[in-house]
């Protein structure tokens, strides 16, 4: 486990927290280097089925950064966010996937120092948890079962 | 098959110094559709455009990534570039590895991978980049401004000037607004229907303007550039075509009412001219207190009228107009009588808010500028001004400062002692915010030269002795609770949202803060814009604001209209959502969600019944491209260009491979 360095996939409002991990290199706050970010025009935008998306594809966490309640570029975006957010948080246990990988941050185009912390508070927190595992494993034993059941059923 | 082209920057050390750019073109060179991968020194330079460009014609790209800087920074640079050489602009794409990667990781391994990664990430987005072209939509040359305030005057005037055509509404029978009731302005002291007045008459006769008083808007339909508008011309009952003005019937009527802009400190007729410079300085017939409508008698007015403009008949009307941009400046009210109990507030008549002072010191004013008690009449000798009743006070719900107070409570108690020079004045206050050019000089000499006493604390109670007012408060300077008996008292009462403002708002689909004041639509960078694309803020409207920041506020926005109305066309970003109709089930979930109404319903036939069903269309006039509809649509009907579904979840679907070349890295 000693070696284990997360993978973590950010999704950022153009408007805010885009702007705001600009700022922070502009400013040259240096943070890990474990994040990957995917420009989005408003975390509004980010449908859930992306983050299960990312969790499947290889991501050990997640986080969506969008505009400050009450800030959203687009009015209403970042309150249909949360409302979705909150709701999939609880689908994630479910699904086997810590509450804790996937996080939210509402970080403003002026926030590069909250970005950066940001960054090394969910790579921290997603290393304490581990690699991604059981939902990865629990996909692969889904879709071999899939497979030999159509088998079954072709022959 | 695609044809991408890389573009790797060193943005000189900026990049280079931290990240392997040779290694990352290198990398870059063997993804998939990855014709061309280079570094270069200076990409944004001419020669590296240059070579960027011959690469696209050379090439035959289909595709560009530049992994450079921000795309906030360049992406419209090389946007520019392609569609000189005729590569869709939007075939573009930036790989933020400076701002995102260099510049905020020190290990060169890690940020080289990480570089390597997003240039990857982008190079699958790109794949699957759509060529979009510009909406362009016709422009209406023509403005309505809400509201007749100084800040709706400044920005029509400004408006008609450059030669648009600008169509003003006030709900009231004159414009002029809270400007016009006021005596000696800040911090100057001059005669505030002085420098008024000249900017109403010019505004009613230009030839370009069309003024709509007693009027109000009744709905808007379209959007930027192509707003359509609908204005309610209230009954008047009094023809203003054959109106001259002669003032006949006010002087006839019998019927006496509170003059609203009097402040109800004198009463006027109930068919009325609001002010003596009112614009347009004819009457309208208040049918809420006029004999004729309440009780069926009198008819005065209509009996003396020589030209017969009296016209019990007359209805509403409403008029439709076609604007393509549109100024609010609603300007602001003053917060309720009734919220302050323990100040006596419209009980104890020796209580005045600002604006009755206003009218009391106004030499057109109820008694012709003497400052006099309402009760006896009499000339009090000392008036105890209150500052922040209602503002900067969370029990009340308002914990906002309304900005002019500090300083028209000032020129308040400096234009007491001008006339009653043995007079004391005493002002409480929190703090004195008196930021401003000459606002804290224009303070100062209240205290030196006019001997106005600040004392710094709340007043907790005002109360009624023996026909005496007491102001009961703290001195918290000296530690000790003073009690002052006093003859007038004008409380500096919070500045709330105009009323109605929040309705207004809605049929303009632009939002209100909590307190109803209408929101900009960024606080530094765009303070007179709204997040209605067309829909400008003036004044108050916006913030308690004083007369010079809305003047400026006023002249901004009218630039801000000029520049919109400056084309025949608009130019918008194609960055919009669009409806597949084929998986589009009418269900409106988009609709729900859309902040800015371009969610429209299509009326279309079912192919297999003939009946009549409705689909969604998404309007790209309209659509800011947020792409919140998008999670809602249960079908997967609707995409968003720039941010596809397919773009995203490419990105994200690389990540595994990704991840991959950095365990390899490892």
């Amino acid at each position: 486990m000693a070696d284990f360095r997360p993978r973590i996939v950010a999704f950022l409002c153009n408007w805010c927290s885009y702007a705001g991990a600009d700022l922070a290199g502009t400013t040259r706050k240096k943070h890990r280097a474990d994040v990957r970010i995917i420009r989005v025009p408003c975390s509004g935008r980010v449908a859930p089925a992306m983050i299960v998306k990312a969790f499947e594809k290889g991501a050990d966490g997640v986080v969506v950064g969008g505009c400050h309640p009450g800030d959203c570029h687009y009015v209403s975006g970042n309150y249909h966010a949360r409302r979705r957010f909150y709701t999939l948080r609880k689908l994630l246990d479910f699904m086997g996937i810590e509450e804790e990988r996937f996080q939210v941050t509402w970080c403003s185009a002026a926030e590069g120092d909250k970005w950066a912390e940001t960054v090394n508070r969910v790579c921290d927190l997603v290393e304490g948890l581990g690699p991604l595992t059981t939902f990865r494993e629990m996909g692969e034993a889904v879709s071999s079962e899939m497979r030999e059941i159509k088998k079954v059923a072709d022959e | 098959m695609a044809r991408i082209g890389v573009f790797v920057c060193h943005c000189g050390s900026n990049i280079a110094a931290t990240v392997d750019v040779r290694a990352v073109a290198e990398a870059a060179s063997r993804f998939p559709g990855v014709v061309h991968s280079v570094e270069y020194r200076y990409m944004c330079s001419d020669p590296g455009q240059k070579m960027i460009a011959e690469t696209i014609r050379e090439k035959d790209l289909t595709g560009v990534v530049v992994a450079a800087c921000s795309p906030r920074m360049h992406e419209p640079t090389f946007r520019r570039l392609a569609e000189k050489t005729e590569l869709n602009p939007f075939l573009v794409e930036m790989a933020n590895i400076r701002e995102h990667c260099s510049w905020v990781h020190d290990d060169r391994g890690e940020a080289t991978a990480k570089a390597i990664e997003t240039v990857r990430m982008l190079v699958e987005k790109v794949r699957r980049n759509s060529p979009l072209e510009q909406i362009r939509v016709p422009v209406t040359r023509r403005a309505l401004v809400v509201g007749g305030g100084i800040a709706g005057i400044q920005a029509a005037l400004d408006l008609v000037n450059a030669g648009v055509e600008t169509i003003l509404i006030e709900r009231s029978p004159s414009i002029g607004g809270k400007m016009a009731m006021l005596d000696e302005t800040f911090p100057t002291l001059d005669c505030s229907q002085c420098i008024l007045t000249p900017k109403m008459v010019e505004l009613s006769q230009h030839p370009l303007a069309r003024l709509y008083t007693y009027a109000e808007l009744d709905g808007v339909e379209g959007y930027v550039g192509n707003f359509k508008v609908k204005v309610r011309q209230k009954a008047r009952s009094v023809d203003h075509d054959k109106c001259t003005g002669c003032g006949l019937c006010i002087e006839k009527c019998p019927s006496r009412v509170p003059s609203e802009f009097e402040r109800g400190l004198a009463d006027r007729k109930s068919i009325y001219v609001p002010f003596p410079q009112a614009v347009p300085d004819k009457p309208v017939l208040d049918r809420e207190t006029c004999i004729w409508f309440t009780q069926g008698k009198c008819g005065a007015c209509r009996e003396i009228c020589p030209v017969e403009a009296i016209d019990y008949e007359d209805a509403d009307e409403i008029s439709e107009h076609e604007v393509g941009a549109i100024v609010v400046a609603t300007g602001y009210d003053i917060i309720g009588r009734s919220l302050y109990g323990e100040y006596g507030y419209g009980k104890l008549v020796d209580v005045l808010d600002g604006l009755q002072f206003e009218r009391m010191c106004s030499a057109s004013g109820p008694t012709s500028g003497r400052i006099v008690r309402p009760s006896d009449g009499e000339v009090p000798k000392t008036v105890v001004f209150i500052q922040c009743v209602g503002s900067r006070d969370d029990s009340k719900g308002r914990p906002y400062c309304s900005k002019i107070c500090c300083m028209y409570t000032a020129k308040h108690s400096m234009l007491y002692k001008h006339k009653v020079e043995d007079g004391k004045a005493y002002v409480f206050y929190i703090d004195v915010r008196a930021g401003g050019k000459g606002y804290e000089e224009f303070v100062n000499r209240a205290v030196d030269e006019d001997r106005v006493v600040y004392l710094r604390g709340r007043v907790s109670r005002i109360y009624e002795r023996d026909g005496t007012l007491f102001v009961k408060g703290a001195d918290t300077l000296s530690g000790h609770q003073i009690e002052i008996r006093a003859d007038l008292v004008v409380l500096a009462s919070a500045v709330t949202a105009a009323e109605g403002a929040r309705e207004l708002g809605q049929k303009l689909r632009i939002i209100s803060d909590r307190y109803g004041f209408f929101t900009e639509a960024h606080p530094k960078l765009r303070p007179v814009e709204t997040n209605t694309a067309g829909v400008f803020l003036a004044g108050a409207c916006q913030a308690p604001r004083d007369i010079p920041d809305s003047v400026s506020q006023a002249s901004a926005a009218a630039s801000k209209v000029l520049g919109l109305l400056s084309a025949d066309e608009l130019v918008r970003e194609p960055l919009v959502a669009r409806v597949n109709e084929d998986l589009c089930t009418g269900c409106f979930a988009c609709e729900a969600v859309c902040p800015y109404g371009a969610a429209e319903r299509v009326k279309r036939e079912d192919p297999r019944t003939g009946a009549e069903i409705e689909k969604a269309y998404m309007n790209p006039g309209v659509c800011e491209g947020c792409g919140a509809c998008l999670p809602v649509c249960r079908p997967g009907a609707v995409d968003l260009m720039g941010f596809s579904e397919n773009q995203i979840y490419s990105e994200i679907n690389v990540l595994t491979e990704s991840f991959k070349v950095e365990d390899e890295a490892k």
